[in-house]
């Protein structure tokens, strides 16, 4: 995900919110360490500092949770998510795969139904996934939630033609 | 390390637990395979594992050391000859940046062993060596470095093009 965010115009994309997983701090931290060396570079620390944002959401579902609680926690991880969705409305989103990106992905795409936001979703599959989609990569494809669904090996591409492959990010 | 004439092997498994690696490097054959092969220590990264290496081997001389975790694993991957890997594509992508040989080494005791993929798929393109906890030793005899392609690192400018182009800005 941070070799997209490096490689984007800055200035097109602005501002950012970096969201992750409440039980991944190392995420954030990395998102974070870049967001400090752009305002190093720029010498303009208030305003860059604006333009980042950082904040985390619950898991619907931690390994090895029973089935029983992971229904609660799912709601409020989706009830979270939509909150989230609606105070930033963000005009694109970027996701790449942990389960977490289902709320937000679907909160988005239901605020679109409803014409109440509008924003382009990207989502892109994990290079760990050569032959087969990731579970939240699958729901997002066969949902069509997704406005861009990135692969980042070409016999992946060839498998679910409505995805895109322009090479390896890693 | 970092000695003139010290090959070091470096075993990394993550954040994960990954006892039947562990157990696989701490044999005595497999010890003297990789002396044999001329390395001279072997260090050991296990994670959340609990299977306790012994630091002193038998007849060989090889130089054993462990540990659990060390926010420093780049610097052990690039002082080693070798690296023996779990199959987590963070490992794997470090240390092909670094250029350095690879086996990597499947955990068969996972779920959803997706991980196997990526290691099968790069170990098709020569870019390392794939292997299971009880096929390793037979892997490290078996290996001939000269075999390995270097690994071309991905690039994200394709990708953010065509994001660029999705959202109707101009690319270039």
């Amino acid at each position: 995900m941070m070799n997209i965010v490096t490689t984007l115009q800055k200035d097109r994309f602005t501002p950012r919110y970096y969201v992750a997983a409440l039980t991944d701090s190392m995420s954030l931290q990395k998102a974070q360490v870049y967001e400090q060396s752009l305002v190093r570079v720029e010498a303009d620390k208030e305003e860059t500092l604006e333009n980042a944002q950082f904040m985390q959401i619950y898991r619907s579902r931690e390994v090895g949770q029973s089935y029983i609680t992971s229904i609660a926690t799912t709601l409020l991880a989706t009830l979270h998510a939509m909150w989230l969705i609606i105070r930033i409305r963000p005009q694109v989103i970027f996701c790449n795969g942990p389960g977490t990106c289902i709320p937000l992905c679907a909160s988005a795409f239901l605020l679109k139904v409803v014409g109440l936001g509008w924003s382009s979703i990207f989502y892109i599959e994990s290079i760990a996934r050569v032959k087969k989609l990731s579970l939240s990569g699958l729901l997002l494809y066969k949902l069509r939630i997704v406005d861009q669904f990135i692969v980042q090996w070409p016999q992946l591409q060839q498998k679910y033609p409505r995805a895109h492959y322009a090479g390896r990010l890693m | 390390m970092g000695d003139r004439g010290r090959r070091m092997v470096f075993v990394t498994v993550g954040t994960t637990c990954f006892d039947a690696l562990v157990k696989a490097v701490d044999s005595e054959a497999m010890k003297e395979a990789l002396l044999q092969k001329g390395y001279t220590d072997l260090v050991i990264q296990m994670g959340r594992g609990t299977y306790m290496p012994s630091k002193v081997s038998g007849s060989s001389t090889l130089q054993v050391d462990y540990f659990t975790f060390s926010p420093s694993i780049a610097d052990y991957i690039r002082e080693a000859s070798l690296v023996i890997s779990h199959a987590g594509s963070g490992s794997i992508f470090e240390t092909l940046r670094l250029s350095k040989p690879l086996i990597v080494v499947v955990n068969e005791d996972l779920m959803d062993n997706h991980q196997s993929e990526l290691a099968e798929e790069l170990a098709e393109r020569k870019h390392l060596f794939c292997a299971r906890p009880q096929t390793l030793r037979e892997a490290v005899e078996a290996m001939d470095l000269t075999a390995l392609q270097p690994y071309e690192p991905g690039d994200a400018k394709p990708v953010v093009t065509l994001i660029n182009k999705f959202l109707g800005f101009p690319v270039g």
